[in-house]
Parts: structure tokens; sequence; C-alpha cells
């Protein structure tokens, strides 16, 4: 029982964060509504431990606990995939940004030093 | 001007104050009707400067890009002044400028032109995984194109205009994908591809690894990357 009243308390830490991060706007609203997700699962759980087995039962797993793990760590794998793949699309911006950089210098150079330029 | 195109040589330049402004001078002289163009890859040696005072045109990247980066900087420089052709040369000396006139030659029946090793010219040999990397993928481009293809890792490249706009946007920044991903990426769009024999020389400055781990490690890489390049789409 002790167990479930922490379950509970973190749960609701847990949703307290991500709604406050939202309303200092420093989480994007597209990771948000997945946090709220797992937060609002995790307070449905804490609250309604019954609701875990049960729901074990139905799929056919033995534990609830079980079921809480495995699934727990396909999606925290399933979140690592997903910042990789922000992390590469992150790094193509930048990317894209030190060509800009480094072309508006040359250009400014350019400028500075017009005997230099040899366009035609 | 070469033959009324306006050629740019682009050298990928990272940390190779040793070597650079030999190499600028070289192309220089040796290709009066070029510009040079020296893309700084974010060295923290004097290598821009270098290079400017040799009389390159200089563009600096903020940090380091690797090769593939640095020249997709390039291939867009080449794009927004509206360059014919387009030849990259190492920063390390080891490609002559006086083969750029062949390379040039080519591309009109071909829209890259690959300076390579083993096709006759010279006497570059390797040894070991680094070989077998060789081998394998010459073997597998060879077949895209249609004929031999001795040398794909070679960075000594020419391309024509059409090209200069496809490598403007797409460029990759992946190891090897700047040799044999554009290459696959080429052949599939239907592009011709021809290679040209050249002597490779001893680098003006640094060593070649022969690290017999590193050896591995580029087999593993170039496979890697060939395999992800032809199964794309």
């Amino acid at each position: 029982m002790r167990l479930t009243a922490l379950t509970a308390v973190t749960a609701v830490i847990l949703l307290a964060v991500i709604i406050e991060l939202l309303r200092r706007r420093q989480l994007r609203e597209k990771y948000a509504v997945l946090w709220i997700g797992v937060g609002a699962a995790a307070v449905l759980l804490g609250f309604f431990p019954g609701m875990l087995n049960a729901l074990a039962r139905s799929v056919g797993v033995a534990s609830g606990a079980s079921l809480v793990l495995f699934l727990g760590v396909v999606f925290l794998l399933l979140v690592c995939i997903h910042l990789s793949w922000e992390t590469s699309q992150l790094e193509e911006e930048t990317r894209t940004l030190a060509e800009e950089v480094a072309l508006i210098r040359a250009e400014l150079a350019a400028r500075e030093t017009p005997e230099m330029v040899n366009d035609r | 001007m070469i033959d009324d195109q306006r050629v740019l040589i682009i050298v990928p330049a990272w940390n190779e104050a040793a070597s650079i402004a030999d190499v600028v001078t070289e192309i220089t002289g040796e290709l009066p009707g070029t510009d040079v163009l020296v893309v700084d890859d974010g060295s923290t040696d004097d290598t821009g400067r270098l290079a400017s005072d040799a009389g390159a045109i200089v563009v600096r990247l903020p940090y380091n890009l690797g090769v593939g980066g640095a020249m997709r900087l390039g291939y867009r420089y080449a794009k927004a002044r509206g360059y014919d052709a387009a030849v990259q040369v190492d920063a390390d000396g080891q490609h002559d400028p006086r083969y750029v006139p062949k390379l040039l030659d080519r591309l009109q029946d071909a829209s890259l032109v690959i300076g390579a090793r083993f096709a006759g010219e010279g006497d570059y040999q390797t040894r070991g995984p680094r070989r077998w990397a060789m081998t394998v993928l010459s073997f597998v481009l060879s077949r895209m194109a249609g004929h031999r293809l001795t040398d794909t890792t070679s960075g000594f490249r020419a391309c024509d205009r059409s090209l200069i706009e496809l490598f403007a946007e797409w460029y990759p920044v992946e190891y090897l994908g700047d040799t044999v991903e554009t290459t696959v990426r080429v052949l599939r769009l239907g592009y011709q591809v021809k290679q040209v024999p050249v002597a490779m020389r001893p680098r003006f400055s640094g060593t070649p690894s022969k690290s017999p781990v590193k050896a591995m490690l580029y087999l593993a890489r170039a496979f890697f990357a060939l395999g992800l390049a032809v199964t794309r789409r």
C-alpha cells in the first residue's frame, strides 16, 4: 500500500513539473503532450492500483509489475531513439546555419577589400 | 577561364597550415584561369589566413564539419557565383593540379569525373583491409556505372554545373559519404561518371595512418556507408 502512495505522489509531482515547464514556455508543446500523457497514466495507476493487475490479466501478463516494467523499457527506448533523431535534425540545421555564416562572412570581407573581389 | 568555362577549384582544409600555402600557390601557378576557394573547416591554426595570403578566396566555417560539410559549402559558393565546373583538390598536396585539365576534358561526356589511383598511372599501393574495402567498393560501383571505376574513394574529382546544383543542396557529412554515397546517388540519378587515371603524390605534410585497427575500422565503415547508400530509396 505504501508503494502505491509513493507512486501516486510521484505521478502528481511529475504532472505538476510538466505543467509548470509549459507555463514558463520551457517545453515545446509537441513534447509536453507526450509527458502529460505519461503523467496522467501514472496518476491514474497510482490512485487505482487495482486497474494495473486487471489490465495485465486482460492482455495475458501474470503480474501488473512486469507489464509496467516492460512497457516502461519500451517507452524509454522509443524516447531515446526519438531524441537521437531530433539531434540529427538539429545538427543538419546548425550545419546549414554554419554554411550561411561562412558565406556571409566571405561576402562581407570581399566588400571591405574590393580589390580582392573576383566576381564576373 | 579554361575553354570558356568558369572553373572553381575547391580545397577543403582543416588544420593544414603546413601545406595550404604551397598547395594554393601551385594551383594558381598551374591553372591561371581558375579561381581557388579554400574552405577553412573550422581550423584552429593559421590555415585560413595563409590560404588568403597565398591568393585564394577563403570561406571559413565556424566549427569543424568534416570534408562533406566543407564541400557542400564549396558547392553552394560555386552555385551562387555561377561557376560552370568545380574541382575538389585536397589540401595536403596529394593531388597534382596538372591533372585538372584532364579531368575537365572528360566533363564533356560525363557529369562527374574521378581522378583515380590504381588505373595505370602512378604506383599507389594499399594492403590489407583497406585494400579489400576499396576492391568491393569499386566492384559494386563499377557495376552500377556499367564500366570500370577503380578508385571510388578518391577525393580528386570534377563535376559540371548540373552536379554543382545538386551538391549545393545535398552533400552528406558522414564519413565516406562525401565520396562513396555521392557517387552512388549520382549514378542512380542517371548521370555519367567517368574516371581519369592520376598519380597521387606523397603528402606535403602529415603521415597516412598505417594502424591495422584503423584499417579494419575503415573497412567496416566503408561497407556500412555502401550498404546504406545502395539500399536508400
